[in-house]
């Protein structure tokens, strides 16, 4: 039975409580953020190894971004991923979900004989959870999507998952290969470990694709292949509350909450 | 620049809604998306169209005229009985490559999400997600979306002003439901799509929906955050006794404390209450988004320093363990006495 071949879409964020907004432009400021991995890519990353864990074959990272996601992506190296591929190129900076899914897939195809891409179910910065399945649709591959468990079967070449849907879930299968997106918070994610500390280090581990390499076009990369537009950016309105204590004895504190629901309800 | 399959030229100035329907009844989401299609279609004189597909579908062409549509694309066939996204997004692309609708909304739920995101790259054309509010340019009838960006405070606004269909997705309870005006008429048109067995790669194994659970439109929430502790029982009794329900921030719904349908936020429901009452909750942005539409907050919570405190309209510090039961049994105790 052969052993599958997983690769795992990951994206290098600033850590959100360290992304702050200027109170007098009201603009992000995230240059002195932290960067991470996304922490639903954690999930992705985790289910994968469990994979791999059962079934051997190997795990490898995908991600687009800029250089400086080199050494947060080697994080996952040291959780017991095999190999970084990192599609790094200024044409492809200012991507929407169009051009980045464009890109993620090209570089898919680029590795060849993939049997199946793990990613989260939403960054915890655009946060538009589109990602995955644009993906599998340039790819033309079919796709599973916010799954809570996952299982492979090389043998029949299926993908069988739990599918979180309104009210309640579903259990689906396709066949491989597939794009799959994990569920935020489905499983704990693995700590690194310390043991693999050295092929987390090692150069050899990491590929950067530019966009020569990856045979790319320049009209469907970066801002270029990005229909959508950043037209504004307003200050939320962000509605006044009151910000009322409510002081006294108990008894005076709960009488005053009473009036309060009183007022606001009934 | 990549063109879109649509050219903005041949786009027809109309509004279009796709519509998710569950026991013969339209998706509240759906309802209030076609609500808001109403004001822009009106602003613009143009025709809203709901899309309605499924096997037998047609019956329910009157709710869609009902809330609002001048006309309703109705697209039926036996594969098109449970959603797959193989049929769904096959169906739907082929229907919108004949109408060419200027602007086409979905409702972000799973199914309508995953729908989206996939006819978004097969139309080549851009997808705004989870917007917080939608216009229309009179001038250029380009849509410009209002989405949150993250760290909160910052909204941004989005357009595709060279692409066609114009896509966005809005997520249950941003805009409300409108009211219904029973006995509207208006245009059904059928759509003939070409399915086959072959093209459905998704096998549905089991489908379980059990949960009516729906925080979207609660009088009143009752959301718990981790200062609650494992168990909501002080929450539900006060839940009950004001007719609302629930909610809770993600520690415990990520420890398993109570059911994901109630997780409150960014990655939750968003919630209109008429009063939200916060219990045990810090305030972290991602948390606060979801009761932002609340018409009156209360926050009881030990820290006096919490940032809840600046998203609420009257502040209790105190330990949520004695001031709930207290609660509880005052209101219970105020109830006899009007009963009486
Ligand atoms: C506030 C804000 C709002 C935005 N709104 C929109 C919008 O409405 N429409 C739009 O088209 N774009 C939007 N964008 C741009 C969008 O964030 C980018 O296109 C981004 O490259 C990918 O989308 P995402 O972060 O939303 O990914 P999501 O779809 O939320 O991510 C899902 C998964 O896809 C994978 N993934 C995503 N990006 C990468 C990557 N670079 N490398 C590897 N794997 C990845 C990860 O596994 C991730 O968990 C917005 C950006 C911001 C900051
Ligand atoms: C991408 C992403 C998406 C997220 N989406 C969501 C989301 O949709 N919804 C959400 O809620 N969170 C979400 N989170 C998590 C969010 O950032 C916060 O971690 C979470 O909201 C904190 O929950 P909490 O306030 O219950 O817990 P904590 O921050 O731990 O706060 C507990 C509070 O309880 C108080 N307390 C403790 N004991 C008592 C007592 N006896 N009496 C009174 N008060 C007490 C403490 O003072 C404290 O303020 C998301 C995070 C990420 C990264």
């Amino acid at each position: 039975m052969t052993e599958p071949r997983i690769v795992v879409c990951v994206k290098v964020v600033p850590k959100p409580e360290e992304v702050r907004v200027d109170p007098q432009t009201r603009l992000l400021e995230r240059a002195n953020a932290r960067a991470e991995i996304n922490p639903p890519d954690m999930n992705a990353l985790e289910m994968a190894l469990t994979l791999k864990d059962r079934l051997s074959g190997t795990v490898e990272i995908l991600s687009m971004g800029p250089p400086y996601f080199e050494p947060v992506l080697r994080v996952g190296l040291g959780m017991g991923a095999d190999h970084i591929h990192l599609l790094s190129d200024r044409a492809f900076g200012g991507a929407d979900t169009l051009a980045t899914t464009y890109t993620l897939a090209h570089g898919i195809e680029r590795l060849r004989s993939v049997d199946i891409v793990l990613c989260g179910e939403e960054s915890s910065d655009g946060a538009t959870g589109q990602v995955p399945q644009g993906l599998a649709e340039w790819l033309n591959w079919p796709q599973l999507t916010l799954v809570t468990e996952l299982e492979i079967d090389m043998e029949r070449h299926v993908a069988r998952g739990q599918r979180s849907i309104k009210g309640g879930y579903e259990i689906l299968e396709v066949p491989l290969p597939c794009v799959v997106s994990v569920k935020t918070a489905s499983n704990e994610p693995r700590f690194m470990d310390f043991r693999l500390k050295a092929q987390a280090a090692s150069p050899g581990r990491m590929k950067v694709w530019d966009a020569a390499a990856l045979k790319t076009d320049v009209n469907h990369t970066g801002l270029a292949g990005s229909p959508t537009r950043v037209s504004g950016l307003a200050s939320a309105a962000s509605r006044e509350r009151k910000r009322e204590r409510l002081t006294g004895t108990s008894e005076e504190i709960i009488k005053a909450l009473i009036e309060v629901i009183r007022n606001s309800v009934m | 620049m990549v063109d879109s399959l649509i050219h903005p030229h041949e786009a027809k100035p109309e509004i279009w809604v796709y519509l998710e329907h569950e026991g013969g009844n339209l998706q509240t989401v759906s309802l209030e998306i076609l609500g808001k299609g109403r004001q822009l279609a009106d602003e613009m004189g143009w025709p809203l169209c709901g899309l309605l597909l499924g096997e037998h579908v047609v019956h329910l062409a009157a709710q869609v005229f009902e809330h609002g549509a001048d006309r309703a694309w109705v697209v039926e066939h036996p594969l098109l009985g449970s959603f797959t996204i193989d049929a769904y997004a096959a169906a739907t692309f082929q229907t919108v490559m004949k109408g060419k609708p200027s602007v086409l909304l979905f409702g972000a739920t799973p199914d309508g999400r995953d729908l989206a995101a996939r006819l978004a790259v097969r139309l080549r054309t851009g997808l705004n997600a989870d917007c917080t509010d939608l216009r229309i340019k009179r001038e250029s009838g380009v849509l410009v979306s209002e989405v949150s960006g993250f760290g909160g405070g910052v909204l941004a606004l989005i357009e595709m002003p060279d692409h066609r269909p114009q896509m966005a997705t809005v997520r249950p309870g941003v805009f409300p439901v409108p009211g219904s005006m029973p006995g509207s008429q208006g245009e059904t048109i059928s759509v003939r799509v070409d399915l086959s067995p072959q093209m459905i790669k998704t096998r549905i194994i089991e489908r379980h929906t059990s949960s009516t659970i729906d925080l979207t439109r609660v009088p009143v929430l009752v959301a718990g955050g981790r200062g609650v502790g494992p168990d909501f029982t002080d929450l539900e009794q006060l839940a009950h006794l004001l007719g609302g329900d629930v909610g809770a921030t993600r520690p415990p719904v990520d420890a398993g404390y109570i059911e994901r349908e109630r997780q409150v936020g960014q990655t939750g429901v968003g919630c209109s209450p008429e009063l939200a009452i916060c219990c045990g909750i810090s305030g972290a942005f991602h948390f606060v988004v979801g009761i932002e539409k609340a018409e009156t907050v209360i926050a009881i919570n030990s820290d006096p320093e919490a940032p809840i405190f600046d998203y609420a309209d009257y502040c209790v510090v105190g330990d949520i363990h004695k001031v709930l039961p207290d609660l509880v049994q005052a209101l219970q105790a105020a109830r006899e006495l009007t009963h009486d």
